[in-house]
């Protein structure tokens, strides 16, 4: 949209959108609202590239949860367990 | 319920599927993994002794998540990390836009290009190390929402913020974040 900016006939520009992206992505958009969200996307380069990182961005931070528990902190946990019942079973 | 009558099984179940991302909350707020770990063990012992009052009404993930936020948050002041960092616009003045709010300063092509580096350990790294120096507000909910991949209603309830708020917190952690990755790619 650099340059052209209203040649869409939308009347969000480039700052509007990139603001309202997380909003957008929790879908919380109100429905005209994200009508213009979408066109605006679609027309605009520079914006969709914006959102693919944000994309990009969010899959990145996601790879960090996928990790499995450590054993050890696993049995520290059944061992305050064990003390807990031993301690509600006395 | 299960749990507190001293079914073993049904409690190690749920720690294999909690226990992770309570210390990993936790990890934000506190300087050590063992002082983490610690504040995931006390979320554990209140499940177990029935305190705080697990009684079905959230799920027992945003309940338990909830007690550690409470949890470390307080061990974090009691360690000095714990600092509340507000600044005012969404999206900083940084020269991107131009006043009228056009692209000054497009960003460069580099979405595609990740995409086949995505479970690369040193990009994991780079962001993880990022989060870390996140502003503790904002730390908590990009840790929730997208490390873990929780619901925006469910983040709002751990952490007692209202959607809004959790969604600015959001907005400039993954603003941040975008912007390491961007240094990396560019770099």
């Amino acid at each position: 949209m650099t340059g052209s900016s209203s040649a869409g006939g939308h009347d969000l520009t480039c700052r509007e959108l990139v603001e309202r992206v997380t909003t957008y992505l929790d879908d919380a958009l109100e429905s005209e609202e994200r009508a213009r969200f979408e066109a605006h996307l679609a027309e605009c380069d520079p914006c969709c590239e914006h959102f693919k990182q944000i994309l990009v961005t969010r899959a990145t931070a996601r790879q960090l949860g996928d990790q499995g528990l450590d054993p050890l902190a696993k049995a520290a946990v059944m061992d305050l367990y064990h003390r807990w019942r031993g301690d509600s079973d006395a | 319920m299960r749990l507190r009558n001293g079914d073993e099984e049904a409690f190690a179940a749920v720690v294999e599927r909690h226990h992770t991302s309570m210390v990993r909350l936790a990890r934000g707020y506190v300087r050590t993994e063992a002082v983490a770990e610690e504040v995931a063990q006390e979320a554990w012992l209140a499940l177990l002794r029935g305190l705080d009052g697990f009684e079905g009404r959230s799920s027992l993930r945003t309940w338990l998540l909830r007690i550690v936020a409470n949890r470390a948050r307080s061990a974090g002041v009691r360690e000095g990390r714990y600092l509340a960092v507000e600044d005012s616009r969404l999206e900083a003045a940084d020269g991107r836009f131009s006043q009228d709010g056009w692209w000054m300063t497009p960003p460069t092509h580099w979405a595609d290009d990740i995409v086949d580096r995505l479970t690369a350990p040193v990009l994991a790294a780079l962001v993880r190390a990022h989060i870390e120096t996140l502003p503790a507000a904002q730390r908590e909910v990009v840790t929730l929402r997208d490390v873990e991949g929780l619901s925006s209603a469910e983040v709002s309830t751990i952490l007692g913020i209202t959607a809004g708020n959790q969604r600015v917190l959001l907005h400039r952690a993954r603003a941040s974040i975008r912007r390491r990755l961007e240094e990396e790619m560019e770099g």
